[in-house]
C-alpha cells in the first residue's frame, strides 16, 4: 500500500502550464480522483505520476522513494486506460498473462496468479473468449486486471469509465471501489464526472487551468466548498450577488436587491464588501415557514426530471433562481406564472469574495 | 398532420433487425428524444429520417410526402453527428453561413442570419476563431448553429452533447432545448442518457431491439413504466420477486422471499403466479423506529455512498433482500451510518407489478 507524494509539480506544453506548482500526497491505502474540465490539467496530472511524461520541475515520491528519474515499469503501478487497450487477437487468458509472459515469467509462475486475477473479476467462465465478444465493461475488468497481475498496489485509473454506457459507468464504480479496497491499493482516478468521483472516491481533487483548487471528503466538499469554482463545477449551485450590510455573531447579512436580504451563517468578510453567495437547489424548501430567509418570486419555468422537479423562479428583483424538489406522491401542484415563497437556512447559504474577473467568467467551463 | 411520421419501417443489416416495424408520428415543433442502451436501433432511426440510409420496408413521411426516394438534402431535415463536423479550416463564421452561402441567399440575408443565429448560441464575439481554437462546447454550439442556418425546419441530432464532460453536458441541455423552441423547430434527439431525454424532450421514445418499447411525455415514461426493461433504463428500480398471494379491491398481496408480504395498488394476475415488483430507489423512505404496518420492513444499512446531491442506502432486510434507497439531500436531511438498525417503507401506489420475465428477470434487465 504505497503513498504517493507530488511535491511543486510542474509541466509545460509550450505557452500552456499543465500542472502549475502541483502539491499533493496521497496516502496509503486511500481512493483520490481527480475532476475538473477540459484542459484543466489532470491527465497531465496521472501522467507524470505514472511516469508516461517527466515533469519540468518538482518531486515525484512513491512510498517515500523520489521516482523521477525511474521509468514506468519498475515503478509499481497499474495502469488503466479510457480507450480499453486489450490486445484484440489474444484471449482473456493470454491478455492477463501478458504481463509477466514479457518479463519472462514461466507459464507455470503465471498460472496462479491469473487464475486469482480471474476470479478477483468474476470472469473465471470467459477465460478463453476475445475481447470482442466480451460487453464494454467486461473488457475493462479485463483491463484493470491485466494492470494489477504484476501485483502493482498503487492502481492509476485514466478515465477507467469514460468509453461506457452511463447504465454500465455506474454498476462498474462500485465494483472498483470495492477492488481497490479489498485489495488494499492505494487508487488515483482521474475523471470528467463529477458524481462518479464523489461515488467513488475517499477524497477528491479538484482542478482548474493547472492547480489544485481544492481537495476534500466528497461530503464537506460538496456541502461546504470552499473555493466558488468548485460550488459550481461540484452539483448544481444558485449563484447571486450580493454586499455585506451586518456582520455578527450568527453569520452576515447579505443584501442582494432593495429589501432583499439573505443572512449566512459565514462570517468571513466585512461590512461592505461585495460577495457572491451560493445554495444548492435541493436545500431551498418551498412554502412560508419560521426560517429567517425568504425568497419570494415567480415560476417562470417548471422541469420534469424522472422523480425530480426543478422550478425555476424569477425573484422580485429579477435575478434567477433554481429550487429542486422530489416529487411526492402527489404530483407538484405549481406551475409557470405562480408566485410562491422560497426559504433558505442561514448554514447552507455559502459565501464567496466576489470575483474580480466577473461571476460568469470565474465560473466558466469552457 | 404530422411533421414527420414512419409507417412500419423495418431496416436490417444482415441478420440483425435494427428496426422491426416502426410506428412514429413527431409533431411540427415537437422535441422528440429517442431513448436506449447500444445496439437499441437509436441511430439507424434517425439515419432512416435523415435520408442516409433507406428502409427496407415501411414509408416515411415528411409534411405529408413520401420521402422514401427524396434525398437527404430535400428533406428540410439536417443530421448531426456526434462528433461535430466543423470545417476545420474555416472560421466560425464561414462555417456557419455555408448552408446559406451554397444555397445563394442574398448577402445581406447571409449576414443577417448568421449574425443571428451566433448570438443565439452565445458565439457573437467568437466569428473569426477556428474550430481548433474553441473548446468542445464551444464546438459543439458553431455545429448546433450551422445546423440551424441551413434553415432546416428538422434537426436530428445524433447523441449531440456525447462527446462533452458531464458538468457542461448537464448545462447546455435546456440551452439546446431553448434554441429549438425559440426556433420554432423539430427536433429528434438520440441519447443513452435517460436523465438528458427526461430534461428535454416533450416525448420519450424507449427503444429496444430495434422496437418501441414505450412511448409517451417524460413524466409517464418515468411514473408509469410499461415494462421491467422501461423501468430499469429509465430511473432504475429495485425488483423484488415474490408469488401473487391475494387480489383485493384496493390492490395485491406478493409474498416474497422469507415469507414478508408486499402490499401493491395494482391488480391482475392468477392466485399463485410468479411476479416482480419494482420500487424507485427514491420511493424507498429510511427512518428509525419500530416496522409497523404494510410496507415497513426492518433492515441494516449495509453502505451509504454519497453521489453528489443524494445519498444511496443500500439495505439489507432481515429476509435478506437488499433494496436500495436514494435521498435527496435537504434542509431536514438525516444520515444513517453502516450498520444502523433502520426502517424501510414504501407506499403501495408507488410499486409497479409485473410478471415474471420468460426469460429470467436477471436477463432481462442485464440486457441493459
Amino acid at each position: 500500500m504505497p503513498e504517493v507524494k507530488l511535491v511543486n509539480v510542474t509541466k509545460r506544453y509550450g505557452k500552456i502550464v499543465a500542472n502549475d506548482n502541483v502539491n499533493l500526497t496521497i496516502k496509503d491505502g486511500e481512493y483520490v480522483s481527480v475532476i475538473g474540465p477540459s484542459g484543466c490539467g489532470k491527465t497531465t496530472l496521472i501522467k507524470n505520476t505514472a511516469g508516461i511524461i517527466r515533469p519540468d520541475r518538482g518531486e515525484i515520491y512513491i512510498d517515500g522513494e523520489l521516482v523521477n528519474d525511474l521509468p514506468i515499469e519498475d515503478r509499481g503501478i497499474g495502469y488503466v486506460f479510457q480507450n480499453i487497450a486489450l490486445f484484440p487477437h489474444m484471449t482473456v487468458w493470454d491478455n492477463i498473462t501478458y504481463g509477466p509472459r514479457v518479463r519472462g515469467w514461466s507459464p507455470e509462475e503465471a498460472r496462479p496468479l491469473a487464475i486469482e486475477m480471474l476470479e478477483m473479476i468474476k470472469l473465471s467462465a470467459r477465460s478463453d473468449a476475445y475481447p470482442y465478444e466480451l460487453s464494454g465493461g467486461t473488457q475493462q475488468k479485463t483491463a484493470v486486471a491485466r494492470a494489477l497481475i504484476s501485483r502493482a498496489e498503487l492502481l492509476l485509473l485514466d478515465e477507467p469509465l469514460g468509453a461506457l454506457d452511463i447504465k454500465v459507468r455506474g454498476r462498474l464504480r462500485y465494483e472498483l471501489r470495492r477492488l481497490v479496497k479489498d485489495l488494499r491499493l492505494t487508487a488515483l482516478h482521474v475523471t470528467h464526472d463529477q458524481e462518479e468521483a464523489m461515488s467513488i472516491s475517499d477524497r477528491v481533487v479538484v482542478m482548474k487551468s493547472g492547480r489544485i483548487v481544492e481537495a476534500g471528503k466528497p461530503f464537506d466538499l460538496y456541502t461546504r466548498p470552499n473555493n466558488i469554482f468548485t460550488a459550481n463545477f461540484v452539483g448544481e449551485a444558485n449563484f447571486l450577488k450580493g454586499v455585506v450590510t451586518q456582520v455578527s455573531d450568527e453569520g452576515c447579512l447579505v443584501e442582494i436587491a432593495d429589501g432583499l436580504q439573505l443572512m449566512t451563517d459565514s462570517r468571513d468578510e466585512r461590512v461592505g464588501d461585495l460577495v457572491a453567495i451560493a445554495f444548492r437547489p435541493e436545500f431551498a424548501s418551498i412554502g412560508d415557514n419560521e426560517m429567517s430567509n425568504k425568497l419570494t418570486g415567480n415560476v417562470v419555468d417548471v422541469i420534469y426530471s424522472g422523480s425530480i422537479v426543478r422550478l425555476k423562479v424569477e425573484l422580485t428583483n429579477g435575478d434567477l433562481i433554481v429550487v429542486k424538489k422530489v416529487l411526492g406522491f402527489q404530483r407538484t401542484g405549481f406551475g409557470i406564472g405562480d408566485s410562491i415563497t422560497v426559504n433558505i437556512s442561514p448554514r447552507n447559504i455559502l459565501m464567496y469574495p466576489y470575483p474580480k474577473e466577473g461571476l460568469y467568467k470565474e465560473l466558466a467551463l469552457d | 398532420m404530422p411533421l414527420i411520421r414512419l409507417a412500419n419501417v423495418s431496416k436490417r443489416f444482415g441478420e440483425i433487425t435494427a428496426l422491426d416495424h416502426i410506428d412514429l408520428s413527431i409533431e411540427d415543433g415537437e422535441y422528440v428524444c429517442v431513448l436506449g442502451p447500444t445496439g437499441a436501433g437509436k441511430t439507424t432511426l434517425l439515419r432512416t429520417i435523415a435520408g442516409l440510409l433507406e428502409p427496407d420496408e415501411g414509408e416515411i413521411y415528411i409534411e405529408g410526402r413520401l420521402v422514401n426516394k427524396v434525398p437527404p438534402e430535400e428533406r428540410s431535415a439536417v443530421y448531426m453527428f456526434q462528433q461535430f463536423a466543423l470545417f476545420p479550416h474555416m472560421n466560425v463564421w464561414d462555417n456557419v453561413s455555408f448552408g446559406p452561402f451554397i444555397k445563394n441567399w442574398e448577402n445581406d440575408k447571409v449576414e443577417r442570419v448568421t449574425s443571428e443565429i451566433l448570438d443565439m448560441v452565445r458565439l457573437g464575439g467568437r466569428r473569426d476563431a477556428l474550430p481548433s481554437e474553441l473548446s468542445g462546447g464551444m464546438q459543439q454550439r458553431v455545429a448546433l448553429a450551422r445546423g440551424i442556418a441551413s434553415g432546416a425546419r428538422i434537426l436530428l441530432l445524433d447523441e449531440p452533447l456525447g462527446a462533452l464532460d458531464a458538468r457542461l453536458r448537464v448545462e447546455l441541455r435546456s440551452q439546446l432545448r431553448r434554441l429549438v423552441k425559440d426556433q420554432r423547430l423539430t427536433a429528434v434527439h438520440v441519447t443513452h442518457d435517460q436523465e438528458e431525454a427526461l430534461m428535454i424532450a416533450d416525448r420519450v421514445v424507449v427503444l429496444r431491439n430495434g422496437m418501441i418499447e414505450q412511448i409517451g411525455p417524460p413524466h409517464t415514461v418515468y411514473s408509469k413504466p410499461q415494462s421491467i426493461f422501461v423501468a430499469s433504463f429509465v430511473g432504475g428500480a429495485n425488483f423484488i420477486e415474490g408469488n401473487l398471494a391475494k387480489v383485493e379491491d384496493s390492490g395485491s398481496l406478493i409474498e416474497v422471499r422469507g415469507g414478508l408480504q408486499i402490499r401493491v395498488s395494482g391488480r391482475g394476475g392468477t392466485i399463485g403466479e410468479r411476479v416482480v415488483v419494482a420500487v424507485r430507489l427514491e420511493d424507498v423512505s429510511v427512518g428509525s423506529g419500530e416496522a409497523v404496518g404494510s410496507n415497513n420492513l426492518s433492515g441494516r444499512i449495509e453502505s451509504a455512498t454519497f453521489i453528489g446531491g443524494s445519498i444511496e442506502y443500500t439495505i439489507r432486510l432481515e429476509n435478506d433482500i437488499v433494496l436500495t434507497s436514494k435521498i435527496l439531500l435537504s434542509d431536514a436531511f438525516k444520515a444513517y451510518k453502516t450498520g444502523e438498525r433502520v426502517v424501510v417503507s414504501f407506499l403501495p401506489d408507488r410499486c409497479y407489478l409485473f410478471p415474471y420475465p420468460k426469460i429470467g428477470l436477471p436477463k432481462e434487465i442485464e440486457a441493459i
